[in-house]
Protein backbone atom coordinates (compact mmCIF):
# COMPACT_ATOMS: atom_id res chain seq x y z
CA UNK A 1 0.00 0.00 0.00
CA UNK A 2 1.30 3.41 -1.05
CA UNK A 3 1.69 5.97 1.58
CA UNK A 4 -0.71 8.63 -0.47
CA UNK A 5 -4.13 8.38 0.49
CA UNK A 6 -5.87 10.84 -2.02
CA UNK A 7 -4.67 11.45 -5.52
CA UNK A 8 -6.68 13.73 -7.96
CA UNK A 9 -5.42 13.54 -11.20
CA UNK A 10 -6.40 16.35 -13.71
CA UNK A 11 -10.33 16.50 -12.67
CA UNK A 12 -12.48 18.25 -14.74
CA UNK A 13 -15.80 19.10 -12.94
CA UNK A 14 -18.59 21.21 -14.78
CA UNK A 15 -22.12 22.84 -13.70
CA UNK A 16 -24.08 22.70 -16.92
CA UNK A 17 -21.67 24.20 -19.63
CA UNK A 18 -19.39 26.08 -16.91
CA UNK A 19 -16.04 24.39 -15.76
CA UNK A 20 -16.08 24.88 -12.34
CA UNK A 21 -12.89 22.71 -11.82
CA UNK A 22 -10.38 23.03 -14.60
CA UNK A 23 -8.08 20.09 -14.28
CA UNK A 24 -6.84 20.05 -11.37
CA UNK A 25 -4.60 17.98 -9.57
CA UNK A 26 -3.29 16.96 -6.01
CA UNK A 27 -2.83 14.24 -3.30
CA UNK A 28 -2.66 13.96 0.42
CA UNK A 29 -0.36 11.76 1.43
CA UNK A 30 -1.01 9.63 5.29
CA UNK A 31 -0.73 11.58 8.04
CA UNK A 32 -1.33 15.09 6.70
CA UNK A 33 -3.01 18.04 6.64
CA UNK A 34 -3.02 19.53 3.37
CA UNK A 35 -5.21 22.36 2.70
CA UNK A 36 -6.79 23.95 0.01
CA UNK A 37 -7.23 27.89 -0.15
CA UNK A 38 -8.58 30.58 -2.64
CA UNK A 39 -11.28 33.26 -3.22
CA UNK A 40 -15.10 32.94 -2.89
CA UNK A 41 -16.00 31.00 -6.26
CA UNK A 42 -12.57 29.55 -6.93
CA UNK A 43 -13.85 25.87 -6.81
CA UNK A 44 -12.81 24.94 -3.40
CA UNK A 45 -16.29 22.99 -2.53
CA UNK A 46 -16.76 22.31 -6.06
CA UNK A 47 -13.26 19.91 -5.40
CA UNK A 48 -14.26 18.55 -2.52
CA UNK A 49 -17.90 18.02 -3.83
CA UNK A 50 -16.31 15.96 -6.22
CA UNK A 51 -14.15 13.85 -4.17
CA UNK A 52 -16.76 12.83 -2.21
CA UNK A 53 -19.32 11.82 -4.90
CA UNK A 54 -21.76 14.56 -4.86
CA UNK A 55 -20.52 16.06 -7.91
CA UNK A 56 -18.98 13.27 -10.54
CA UNK A 57 -16.14 14.51 -12.93
CA UNK A 58 -16.53 14.86 -16.73
CA UNK A 59 -12.62 13.92 -16.77
CA UNK A 60 -9.54 13.05 -14.76
CA UNK A 61 -9.67 10.40 -11.93
CA UNK A 62 -9.57 10.34 -8.30
CA UNK A 63 -7.85 7.37 -6.22
CA UNK A 64 -8.14 6.59 -2.94
CA UNK A 65 -5.28 4.24 -2.17
CA UNK A 66 -4.71 2.56 -5.32
CA UNK A 67 -8.53 2.48 -5.66
CA UNK A 68 -10.47 4.39 -8.08
CA UNK A 69 -13.44 6.39 -6.51
CA UNK A 70 -14.37 9.04 -9.36
CA UNK A 71 -17.68 8.00 -10.69
CA UNK A 72 -18.96 6.14 -6.92
CA UNK A 73 -21.82 7.24 -5.74
CA UNK A 74 -21.29 9.75 -2.55
CA UNK A 75 -22.65 6.99 0.04
CA UNK A 76 -20.13 4.48 -1.57
CA UNK A 77 -17.22 6.78 -1.29
CA UNK A 78 -18.08 7.46 2.50
CA UNK A 79 -18.38 3.67 2.80
CA UNK A 80 -14.51 3.93 1.84
CA UNK A 81 -13.53 6.08 4.30
CA UNK A 82 -13.59 9.23 2.67
CA UNK A 83 -15.53 11.63 5.18
CA UNK A 84 -16.55 15.15 4.19
CA UNK A 85 -17.68 18.39 6.95
CA UNK A 86 -19.59 19.78 4.54
CA UNK A 87 -19.78 24.05 4.17
CA UNK A 88 -22.22 25.24 6.43
CA UNK A 89 -22.59 22.33 8.88
CA UNK A 90 -25.40 21.05 7.68
CA UNK A 91 -26.56 19.16 10.51
CA UNK A 92 -29.60 17.38 10.81
CA UNK A 93 -31.39 20.28 12.56
CA UNK A 94 -34.70 17.75 14.01
CA UNK A 95 -32.08 15.33 15.49
CA UNK A 96 -30.45 15.48 18.89
CA UNK A 97 -26.78 16.43 19.25
CA UNK A 98 -26.70 12.44 20.43
CA UNK A 99 -28.65 11.47 17.05
CA UNK A 100 -26.61 13.61 14.79
CA UNK A 101 -23.45 11.71 15.87
CA UNK A 102 -25.30 7.95 15.39
CA UNK A 103 -25.60 9.18 12.33
CA UNK A 104 -22.18 10.21 11.66
CA UNK A 105 -20.95 6.58 12.76
CA UNK A 106 -24.60 5.33 10.28
CA UNK A 107 -22.49 3.06 8.35
CA UNK A 108 -20.73 1.16 11.42
CA UNK A 109 -24.02 0.13 12.53
CA UNK A 110 -22.33 -3.98 13.83
CA UNK A 111 -19.54 -1.98 16.21
CA UNK A 112 -21.39 -0.80 18.89
CA UNK A 113 -19.03 -0.47 21.17
CA UNK A 114 -17.06 1.28 18.63
CA UNK A 115 -19.47 4.24 17.80
CA UNK A 116 -19.71 4.14 21.60
CA UNK A 117 -16.14 4.66 22.24
CA UNK A 118 -16.24 6.97 19.08
CA UNK A 119 -18.78 8.99 21.09
CA UNK A 120 -16.74 9.30 23.86
CA UNK A 121 -13.54 10.90 21.98
CA UNK A 122 -15.92 13.76 20.23
CA UNK A 123 -17.32 14.48 24.05
CA UNK A 124 -13.97 14.98 24.97
CA UNK A 125 -12.35 17.01 22.25
CA UNK A 126 -15.74 19.18 22.47
CA UNK A 127 -17.25 19.05 26.03
CA UNK A 128 -20.04 21.08 24.82
CA UNK A 129 -21.73 18.90 22.87
CA UNK A 130 -21.98 16.75 26.19
CA UNK A 131 -23.27 19.41 27.89
CA UNK A 132 -25.93 19.65 24.87
CA UNK A 133 -26.43 15.90 24.04
CA UNK A 134 -30.60 15.56 24.25
CA UNK A 135 -30.40 19.10 22.57
CA UNK A 136 -31.82 19.51 18.87
CA UNK A 137 -29.17 20.41 16.56
CA UNK A 138 -31.12 23.49 14.74
CA UNK A 139 -30.97 24.77 18.65
CA UNK A 140 -27.70 25.06 18.86
CA UNK A 141 -25.09 27.95 18.23
CA UNK A 142 -23.18 28.15 15.16
CA UNK A 143 -19.85 27.60 16.92
CA UNK A 144 -21.57 24.40 18.57
CA UNK A 145 -23.13 23.09 15.33
CA UNK A 146 -19.64 23.34 13.51
CA UNK A 147 -18.48 20.75 16.47
CA UNK A 148 -20.96 18.77 15.94
CA UNK A 149 -20.51 18.75 12.49
CA UNK A 150 -16.89 17.90 12.67
CA UNK A 151 -18.30 15.26 15.47
CA UNK A 152 -20.43 13.56 12.85
CA UNK A 153 -17.27 13.22 10.84
CA UNK A 154 -15.26 11.89 13.56
CA UNK A 155 -17.84 9.30 14.51
CA UNK A 156 -17.24 7.78 10.49
CA UNK A 157 -13.23 6.79 11.68
CA UNK A 158 -12.43 8.54 8.37
CA UNK A 159 -9.54 7.57 6.74
CA UNK A 160 -9.73 11.21 4.63
CA UNK A 161 -11.52 13.48 6.68
CA UNK A 162 -12.52 16.75 3.82
CA UNK A 163 -13.52 19.77 6.02
CA UNK A 164 -14.75 23.04 3.95
CA UNK A 165 -14.09 26.28 6.02
CA UNK A 166 -14.66 24.71 9.33
CA UNK A 167 -14.06 28.35 10.14
CA UNK A 168 -16.67 29.86 8.37
CA UNK A 169 -18.38 32.79 10.58
CA UNK A 170 -17.56 31.86 14.20
CA UNK A 171 -15.91 34.19 16.43
CA UNK A 172 -12.19 33.96 17.01
CA UNK A 173 -12.08 31.70 20.10
CA UNK A 174 -14.49 29.32 18.68
CA UNK A 175 -11.76 29.19 15.35
CA UNK A 176 -8.77 28.39 18.01
CA UNK A 177 -10.70 25.81 19.53
CA UNK A 178 -11.67 24.56 15.81
CA UNK A 179 -8.26 24.47 14.44
CA UNK A 180 -6.41 22.90 17.92
CA UNK A 181 -9.21 19.71 17.78
CA UNK A 182 -7.75 19.96 13.68
CA UNK A 183 -3.90 19.17 15.12
CA UNK A 184 -4.87 17.34 17.54
CA UNK A 185 -6.90 14.57 15.53
CA UNK A 186 -3.71 14.76 13.01
CA UNK A 187 -1.49 14.01 15.82
CA UNK A 188 -3.72 11.32 16.96
CA UNK A 189 -3.31 9.50 12.92
CA UNK A 190 -6.06 11.16 10.90
CA UNK A 191 -5.26 12.15 7.46
CA UNK A 192 -6.98 15.95 7.01
CA UNK A 193 -7.99 17.50 3.26
CA UNK A 194 -8.78 21.34 5.06
CA UNK A 195 -10.41 24.20 2.93
CA UNK A 196 -10.31 27.36 4.00
CA UNK A 197 -10.59 31.29 3.80
CA UNK A 198 -8.93 31.48 6.75
CA UNK A 199 -5.65 30.91 4.83
CA UNK A 200 -3.35 32.17 7.54
CA UNK A 201 -4.44 29.53 10.39
CA UNK A 202 -4.96 26.77 7.49
CA UNK A 203 -1.26 27.39 6.64
CA UNK A 204 0.17 27.57 9.97
CA UNK A 205 -1.31 24.02 10.74
CA UNK A 206 -0.99 22.27 6.92
CA UNK A 207 2.31 20.42 6.49
CA UNK A 208 1.16 21.34 2.48
CA UNK A 209 -1.05 24.02 0.80
CA UNK A 210 -2.81 24.40 -2.94
CA UNK A 211 -3.88 27.67 -4.10
CA UNK A 212 -6.67 27.63 -6.30
CA UNK A 213 -7.78 30.50 -8.99
CA UNK A 214 -10.98 30.34 -10.87
CA UNK A 215 -10.80 26.11 -11.30
CA UNK A 216 -6.87 25.98 -11.28
CA UNK A 217 -4.34 25.01 -8.72
CA UNK A 218 -2.35 28.42 -9.03
CA UNK A 219 0.46 27.58 -6.39
CA UNK A 220 1.45 24.83 -4.26
CA UNK A 221 4.04 23.79 -1.53
CA UNK A 222 4.72 23.52 1.86
CA UNK A 223 2.24 25.40 4.15
CA UNK A 224 5.10 27.49 5.64
CA UNK A 225 6.55 28.26 2.32
CA UNK A 226 3.12 29.67 0.74
CA UNK A 227 2.67 31.36 4.07
CA UNK A 228 5.92 33.15 3.29
CA UNK A 229 5.15 33.53 -0.29
CA UNK A 230 4.88 37.07 -1.57
CA UNK A 231 1.58 36.49 -4.12
CA UNK A 232 -0.15 34.64 -1.40
CA UNK A 233 0.47 36.97 1.11
CA UNK A 234 -1.24 39.75 -1.20
CA UNK A 235 -3.85 38.03 -1.99
CA UNK A 236 -4.91 36.17 0.68
CA UNK A 237 -3.04 37.44 3.55
CA UNK A 238 -4.40 41.09 3.42
CA UNK A 239 -1.03 42.73 2.89
CA UNK A 240 -0.50 45.11 0.39
CA UNK B 1 -79.41 16.81 20.29
CA UNK B 2 -77.93 13.84 22.71
CA UNK B 3 -74.57 13.05 24.31
CA UNK B 4 -74.52 9.76 22.62
CA UNK B 5 -75.71 11.19 19.26
CA UNK B 6 -72.36 13.53 19.71
CA UNK B 7 -70.51 10.43 20.53
CA UNK B 8 -71.47 8.49 17.75
CA UNK B 9 -70.92 11.03 15.29
CA UNK B 10 -67.24 11.99 17.16
CA UNK B 11 -66.81 7.63 16.57
CA UNK B 12 -67.48 7.94 13.14
CA UNK B 13 -65.12 10.81 12.92
CA UNK B 14 -62.60 9.09 14.10
CA UNK B 15 -63.09 6.20 11.77
CA UNK B 16 -62.55 8.26 8.77
CA UNK B 17 -59.76 9.89 10.29
CA UNK B 18 -57.95 6.80 10.78
CA UNK B 19 -58.40 6.72 6.62
CA UNK B 20 -57.54 9.89 6.03
CA UNK B 21 -54.64 9.51 8.41
CA UNK B 22 -53.39 6.26 6.92
CA UNK B 23 -53.93 8.26 3.23
CA UNK B 24 -52.06 11.79 4.84
CA UNK B 25 -49.22 9.97 5.45
CA UNK B 26 -48.26 8.90 2.06
CA UNK B 27 -48.75 12.43 1.41
CA UNK B 28 -46.31 13.38 3.90
CA UNK B 29 -43.69 11.15 3.45
CA UNK B 30 -42.75 11.72 0.08
CA UNK B 31 -43.40 15.23 0.58
CA UNK B 32 -40.83 15.22 3.42
CA UNK B 33 -37.94 13.93 1.26
CA UNK B 34 -38.72 15.42 -2.39
CA UNK B 35 -40.45 18.43 -1.53
CA UNK B 36 -43.30 16.59 -4.46
CA UNK B 37 -46.43 16.12 -3.94
CA UNK B 38 -47.13 12.31 -5.07
CA UNK B 39 -50.78 13.47 -7.28
CA UNK B 40 -51.01 9.77 -7.83
CA UNK B 41 -51.30 9.06 -3.84
CA UNK B 42 -54.89 8.65 -3.93
CA UNK B 43 -55.58 6.35 -7.20
CA UNK B 44 -52.97 3.54 -5.05
CA UNK B 45 -55.23 4.05 -2.91
CA UNK B 46 -58.02 3.55 -4.62
CA UNK B 47 -55.99 0.11 -6.51
CA UNK B 48 -55.93 -0.65 -2.81
CA UNK B 49 -59.32 -1.17 -3.13
CA UNK B 50 -59.51 -3.19 -6.44
CA UNK B 51 -56.66 -5.23 -4.86
CA UNK B 52 -58.18 -6.51 -1.98
CA UNK B 53 -61.56 -6.77 -3.68
CA UNK B 54 -59.62 -9.50 -6.36
CA UNK B 55 -57.67 -11.04 -3.13
CA UNK B 56 -61.36 -11.51 -1.43
CA UNK B 57 -63.00 -12.87 -4.27
CA UNK B 58 -60.23 -15.29 -5.24
CA UNK B 59 -59.90 -16.64 -1.40
CA UNK B 60 -63.50 -16.46 -0.34
CA UNK B 61 -65.95 -16.39 -3.19
CA UNK B 62 -67.18 -19.48 -4.75
CA UNK B 63 -68.44 -17.58 -7.56
CA UNK B 64 -65.05 -17.16 -8.82
CA UNK B 65 -63.92 -20.67 -8.78
CA UNK B 66 -66.72 -21.20 -11.21
CA UNK B 67 -65.99 -17.96 -13.96
CA UNK B 68 -62.43 -18.49 -13.54
CA UNK B 69 -62.25 -22.21 -13.47
CA UNK B 70 -59.61 -21.98 -10.85
CA UNK B 71 -60.35 -25.36 -9.46
CA UNK B 72 -57.18 -25.33 -7.14
CA UNK B 73 -58.81 -22.49 -5.28
CA UNK B 74 -61.59 -24.77 -3.96
CA UNK B 75 -59.71 -26.49 -0.38
CA UNK B 76 -57.83 -22.80 -0.04
CA UNK B 77 -61.22 -20.96 0.34
CA UNK B 78 -62.67 -23.57 2.29
CA UNK B 79 -59.97 -22.88 4.70
CA UNK B 80 -60.25 -19.27 4.49
CA UNK B 81 -64.23 -19.33 4.76
CA UNK B 82 -63.90 -21.75 8.18
CA UNK B 83 -64.07 -20.39 11.41
CA UNK B 84 -62.17 -17.68 13.00
CA UNK B 85 -58.70 -18.68 12.11
CA UNK B 86 -59.82 -18.95 7.94
CA UNK B 87 -61.54 -15.45 8.98
CA UNK B 88 -58.61 -13.63 10.44
CA UNK B 89 -56.28 -15.52 8.12
CA UNK B 90 -58.18 -13.79 5.29
CA UNK B 91 -58.18 -10.29 6.40
CA UNK B 92 -54.38 -10.61 6.83
CA UNK B 93 -53.94 -11.99 4.04
CA UNK B 94 -56.10 -9.47 1.49
CA UNK B 95 -54.64 -6.23 3.68
CA UNK B 96 -51.06 -8.06 3.36
CA UNK B 97 -51.32 -8.60 -0.23
CA UNK B 98 -52.92 -5.61 -1.08
CA UNK B 99 -50.20 -3.68 0.73
CA UNK B 100 -47.13 -5.34 -0.78
CA UNK B 101 -48.38 -5.19 -4.24
CA UNK B 102 -49.46 -1.77 -4.06
CA UNK B 103 -46.52 -0.79 -2.10
CA UNK B 104 -44.34 -2.18 -5.09
CA UNK B 105 -46.27 -0.70 -7.46
CA UNK B 106 -45.20 2.87 -5.98
CA UNK B 107 -41.92 1.60 -6.05
CA UNK B 108 -42.08 0.96 -9.60
CA UNK B 109 -43.99 4.47 -10.11
CA UNK B 110 -41.05 6.68 -8.73
CA UNK B 111 -38.47 4.61 -10.25
CA UNK B 112 -39.52 5.26 -13.79
CA UNK B 113 -42.00 8.40 -13.74
CA UNK B 114 -39.86 10.66 -10.52
CA UNK B 115 -36.39 9.54 -10.48
CA UNK B 116 -35.38 10.47 -14.14
CA UNK B 117 -36.93 13.59 -13.18
CA UNK B 118 -34.78 14.63 -9.61
CA UNK B 119 -32.98 17.11 -10.99
CA UNK B 120 -35.41 18.91 -13.09
CA UNK B 121 -37.25 22.05 -12.77
CA UNK B 122 -39.66 21.79 -9.51
CA UNK B 123 -42.81 21.45 -11.86
CA UNK B 124 -41.69 18.45 -13.83
CA UNK B 125 -42.10 15.32 -11.56
CA UNK B 126 -45.67 17.07 -10.34
CA UNK B 127 -46.90 16.84 -14.25
CA UNK B 128 -45.06 13.76 -14.45
CA UNK B 129 -47.35 12.64 -11.20
CA UNK B 130 -50.44 14.39 -12.86
CA UNK B 131 -49.53 11.70 -15.51
CA UNK B 132 -49.34 8.83 -13.68
CA UNK B 133 -52.52 9.94 -12.07
CA UNK B 134 -54.95 10.02 -15.03
CA UNK B 135 -53.35 6.68 -16.48
CA UNK B 136 -54.11 4.84 -13.39
CA UNK B 137 -57.50 5.88 -13.29
CA UNK B 138 -57.87 5.50 -17.23
CA UNK B 139 -56.17 2.04 -17.08
CA UNK B 140 -59.02 0.52 -14.49
CA UNK B 141 -62.03 2.49 -16.24
CA UNK B 142 -60.78 0.39 -19.03
CA UNK B 143 -59.55 -3.06 -18.07
CA UNK B 144 -61.20 -3.50 -15.03
CA UNK B 145 -64.70 -1.24 -14.93
CA UNK B 146 -66.67 1.96 -15.11
CA UNK B 147 -69.08 1.21 -12.91
CA UNK B 148 -68.41 0.74 -9.01
CA UNK B 149 -68.17 -2.58 -7.85
CA UNK B 150 -69.69 -4.13 -5.46
CA UNK B 151 -67.60 -5.20 -2.11
CA UNK B 152 -68.86 -8.25 -1.56
CA UNK B 153 -69.62 -12.16 -3.14
CA UNK B 154 -71.47 -12.80 -6.36
CA UNK B 155 -74.35 -13.68 -4.04
CA UNK B 156 -74.36 -9.91 -2.59
CA UNK B 157 -72.74 -11.30 0.65
CA UNK B 158 -70.28 -9.26 2.13
CA UNK B 159 -66.74 -10.48 2.90
CA UNK B 160 -66.67 -8.96 6.33
CA UNK B 161 -69.50 -7.63 7.73
CA UNK B 162 -69.65 -4.24 8.51
CA UNK B 163 -72.22 -3.38 10.15
CA UNK B 164 -72.31 -5.84 12.98
CA UNK B 165 -73.62 -3.36 15.92
CA UNK B 166 -73.87 -2.99 19.26
CA UNK B 167 -74.43 -0.50 21.92
CA UNK B 168 -71.79 0.84 24.89
CA UNK B 169 -74.27 2.60 27.43
CA UNK B 170 -76.70 4.50 24.47
CA UNK B 171 -74.08 4.55 22.24
CA UNK B 172 -74.02 2.10 18.72
CA UNK B 173 -71.02 1.17 17.11
CA UNK B 174 -70.11 -1.37 14.60
CA UNK B 175 -67.52 -3.75 14.60
CA UNK B 176 -65.85 -2.60 11.23
CA UNK B 177 -64.87 1.25 13.08
CA UNK B 178 -63.20 -0.13 15.63
CA UNK B 179 -61.70 -2.28 13.24
CA UNK B 180 -60.77 0.64 11.25
CA UNK B 181 -59.64 2.47 14.21
CA UNK B 182 -57.49 -0.14 16.29
CA UNK B 183 -55.52 -0.71 12.81
CA UNK B 184 -55.19 2.10 11.66
CA UNK B 185 -53.74 3.22 15.49
CA UNK B 186 -51.73 0.18 15.30
CA UNK B 187 -50.17 0.98 11.94
CA UNK B 188 -49.31 4.29 12.97
CA UNK B 189 -47.86 3.83 16.39
CA UNK B 190 -45.39 0.55 14.22
CA UNK B 191 -44.65 3.71 11.83
CA UNK B 192 -43.84 5.99 14.64
CA UNK B 193 -41.51 3.68 16.31
CA UNK B 194 -40.13 2.94 12.98
CA UNK B 195 -38.76 6.02 11.74
CA UNK B 196 -38.02 7.23 15.32
CA UNK B 197 -36.14 3.93 16.39
CA UNK B 198 -34.73 1.96 13.90
CA UNK B 199 -31.30 2.93 12.10
CA UNK B 200 -33.09 2.84 8.80
CA UNK B 201 -35.88 4.92 10.12
CA UNK B 202 -33.16 7.31 11.22
CA UNK B 203 -31.98 7.11 8.00
CA UNK B 204 -34.82 8.40 6.37
CA UNK B 205 -35.33 11.61 9.19
CA UNK B 206 -31.89 12.54 8.31
CA UNK B 207 -32.83 12.21 4.29
CA UNK B 208 -35.80 14.65 4.89
CA UNK B 209 -33.91 16.81 6.67
CA UNK B 210 -31.08 17.32 4.57
CA UNK B 211 -30.68 14.79 1.65
CA UNK B 212 -26.83 15.67 0.64
CA UNK B 213 -25.89 15.61 4.07
CA UNK B 214 -27.37 12.25 4.76
CA UNK B 215 -25.63 10.69 1.66
CA UNK B 216 -22.53 12.22 3.29
CA UNK B 217 -23.66 10.15 6.05
CA UNK B 218 -23.50 6.74 3.99
CA UNK B 219 -27.22 6.75 3.63
CA UNK B 220 -28.11 5.42 0.43
CA UNK B 221 -30.70 7.77 -0.84
CA UNK B 222 -32.29 6.48 -3.06
CA UNK B 223 -32.98 3.27 -1.35
CA UNK B 224 -34.52 5.80 1.20
CA UNK B 225 -36.54 7.08 -1.46
CA UNK B 226 -37.87 3.76 -2.49
CA UNK B 227 -38.75 2.86 0.83
CA UNK B 228 -40.85 5.78 1.47
CA UNK B 229 -42.51 4.92 -1.26
CA UNK B 230 -43.36 1.82 -0.59
CA UNK B 231 -44.37 2.61 2.91
CA UNK B 232 -46.98 5.14 1.69
CA UNK B 233 -48.72 3.19 -1.06
CA UNK B 234 -48.93 0.82 1.13
CA UNK B 235 -50.33 2.29 4.10
CA UNK B 236 -52.35 4.09 1.40
CA UNK B 237 -53.66 0.54 0.35
CA UNK B 238 -54.32 -0.25 3.53
CA UNK B 239 -56.78 2.54 3.86
CA UNK B 240 -58.46 1.43 0.25
CA UNK B 241 -59.51 -1.74 1.22
CA UNK B 242 -61.04 -0.61 4.76
CA UNK B 243 -62.68 2.51 2.33
CA UNK B 244 -64.18 -0.63 -0.27
CA UNK B 245 -65.26 -2.39 3.36
CA UNK B 246 -66.98 0.47 5.01
CA UNK B 247 -68.63 2.01 2.15
CA UNK B 248 -69.33 -1.56 0.36
CA UNK B 249 -67.59 -0.44 -2.88
CA UNK B 250 -65.10 0.45 -5.44
CA UNK B 251 -64.81 2.82 -8.27
CA UNK B 252 -62.00 3.92 -10.77
CA UNK B 253 -62.43 7.50 -9.49
CA UNK B 254 -62.72 6.89 -5.34
CA UNK B 255 -59.44 8.48 -4.82
CA UNK B 256 -60.13 11.53 -5.80
CA UNK B 257 -61.80 13.22 -2.63
CA UNK B 258 -60.25 11.20 0.08
CA UNK B 259 -56.99 12.19 -1.93
CA UNK B 260 -57.63 15.76 -1.71
CA UNK B 261 -59.21 15.34 1.74
CA UNK B 262 -56.01 13.49 2.98
CA UNK B 263 -53.72 16.01 1.47
CA UNK B 264 -55.04 18.82 3.10
CA UNK B 265 -54.92 17.02 6.79
CA UNK B 266 -51.31 16.44 5.88
CA UNK B 267 -51.12 20.03 5.13
CA UNK B 268 -53.03 21.21 8.54
CA UNK B 269 -50.73 18.34 10.75
CA UNK B 270 -47.70 20.50 9.22
CA UNK B 271 -46.49 18.68 5.98
CA UNK B 272 -43.29 17.08 6.31
CA UNK B 273 -44.15 16.06 9.50
CA UNK B 274 -45.59 12.46 10.07
CA UNK B 275 -47.17 12.81 13.82
CA UNK B 276 -48.53 16.40 11.90
CA UNK B 277 -50.38 13.94 9.47
CA UNK B 278 -51.23 11.48 12.05
CA UNK B 279 -53.23 14.43 14.11
CA UNK B 280 -54.50 16.25 11.18
CA UNK B 281 -56.37 13.04 9.48
CA UNK B 282 -57.69 12.62 12.87
CA UNK B 283 -58.87 16.40 13.08
CA UNK B 284 -60.25 16.54 9.80
CA UNK B 285 -61.80 13.22 10.36
CA UNK B 286 -63.45 14.10 13.04
CA UNK B 287 -64.85 18.09 12.34
CA UNK B 288 -66.19 16.32 9.03
CA UNK B 289 -68.64 14.42 11.14
CA UNK B 290 -69.41 17.05 13.49
CA UNK B 291 -69.80 19.41 10.92
CA UNK B 292 -72.30 17.06 8.48
CA UNK B 293 -74.07 15.96 12.27
CA UNK B 294 -74.26 18.70 13.78
CA UNK B 295 -74.26 21.50 10.91
CA UNK B 296 -75.55 19.88 7.61
CA UNK B 297 -73.96 16.97 5.67
CA UNK B 298 -73.61 19.51 2.55
CA UNK B 299 -71.61 21.76 4.55
CA UNK B 300 -69.24 19.64 5.89
CA UNK B 301 -66.22 19.93 3.09
CA UNK B 302 -66.59 24.11 3.40
CA UNK B 303 -66.09 23.79 7.35
CA UNK B 304 -63.22 21.15 6.66
CA UNK B 305 -61.67 23.88 4.12
CA UNK B 306 -62.54 26.76 6.18
CA UNK B 307 -60.50 24.67 8.96
CA UNK B 308 -57.30 24.68 6.97
CA UNK B 309 -57.53 28.06 5.90
CA UNK B 310 -57.68 29.07 9.25
CA UNK B 311 -54.54 26.35 10.40
CA UNK B 312 -52.87 28.27 8.04
CA UNK B 313 -54.04 31.76 8.48
CA UNK B 314 -52.78 31.42 12.92
CA UNK B 315 -49.70 28.43 12.20
CA UNK B 316 -48.92 28.66 8.24
CA UNK B 317 -46.56 26.24 8.80
CA UNK B 318 -49.68 23.77 9.79
CA UNK B 319 -50.31 22.50 13.70
CA UNK B 320 -46.97 20.80 13.83
CA UNK B 321 -44.86 21.85 11.17
CA UNK B 322 -41.50 23.88 11.70
CA UNK B 323 -41.90 27.70 12.18
CA UNK B 324 -38.86 28.62 9.88
CA UNK B 325 -38.47 27.58 6.68
CA UNK B 326 -35.22 24.92 6.52
CA UNK B 327 -34.46 24.83 3.23
CA UNK B 328 -32.46 27.61 2.07
N1 LIG C 1 -24.77 24.39 -8.12
C1 LIG C 1 -24.06 25.21 -8.92
N2 LIG C 1 -24.51 25.53 -10.15
C2 LIG C 1 -23.80 26.33 -10.97
N3 LIG C 1 -22.63 26.87 -10.65
C3 LIG C 1 -22.12 26.60 -9.45
C4 LIG C 1 -22.82 25.75 -8.52
N4 LIG C 1 -22.07 25.66 -7.41
C5 LIG C 1 -20.97 26.40 -7.62
N5 LIG C 1 -20.99 26.98 -8.85
C6 LIG C 1 -19.96 27.83 -9.42
O1 LIG C 1 -18.73 27.13 -9.43
C7 LIG C 1 -17.68 27.98 -9.03
C8 LIG C 1 -16.95 27.38 -7.85
O2 LIG C 1 -17.81 27.36 -6.72
P1 LIG C 1 -17.39 26.74 -5.32
O3 LIG C 1 -18.60 26.68 -4.48
O4 LIG C 1 -16.64 25.50 -5.54
O5 LIG C 1 -16.40 27.88 -4.77
P2 LIG C 1 -15.64 27.96 -3.40
O6 LIG C 1 -14.20 28.06 -3.73
O7 LIG C 1 -16.04 26.87 -2.50
O8 LIG C 1 -16.16 29.36 -2.86
P3 LIG C 1 -16.52 29.83 -1.36
O9 LIG C 1 -15.25 30.22 -0.71
O10 LIG C 1 -17.38 31.04 -1.58
O11 LIG C 1 -17.22 28.72 -0.68
C9 LIG C 1 -18.30 29.34 -8.75
O12 LIG C 1 -18.12 30.14 -9.88
C10 LIG C 1 -19.75 29.04 -8.55
O13 LIG C 1 -20.55 30.11 -8.97
MG1 LIG D 1 -17.08 26.79 -0.77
Amino acid sequence: MSNTVLSVENVHTFYGQIEALKGISLYVDSGEIVTLIGANGAGKSTTLNTISGLLSPKAGSIKLFDEVISGLPVHKVTAKGVVQVPEGRRIFPRMTVEENLNMGAFLRNKDAAGIKESMGRVFDLFPRLKERRTQKGGTLSGGEQQMLAMGRGIMAKPKLLMLDEPSMGLAPVVVETIFETIEKLNQEGTTILLVEQNAAMALSVAHRGYVLEVGSIALEGLGTELLHNEQVRKTYLGES
Amino acid sequence: MSLSYLLEQTLNGVTLGGLYALLALGYTLVYGILLMINFAHSELFMLGGYVGLGVLKLLSDPATVKATGLGFLEPIQAFFMSGTVGFVALLVATFGISAIVVGILGMVIERFAYRPLRHAPRLAPLISAIGVSIFLQNAVLLWIDSKQLPYTRADGSAFVTAQTAFTIGTVHVSTMQVFIVVTSLVLLALLDTFVSKTRIGRAMRATSQDGEAAGLMGVNINSVIALAFFIGPALGAVAGVFNGMYYGSVKFNMGFVPGIKSFTAAVIGGIGNLRGAMLGGFLLGIIESLASGFVSNAYRDVIAFVVLILVLIFRPGGLLGEAVAEKV
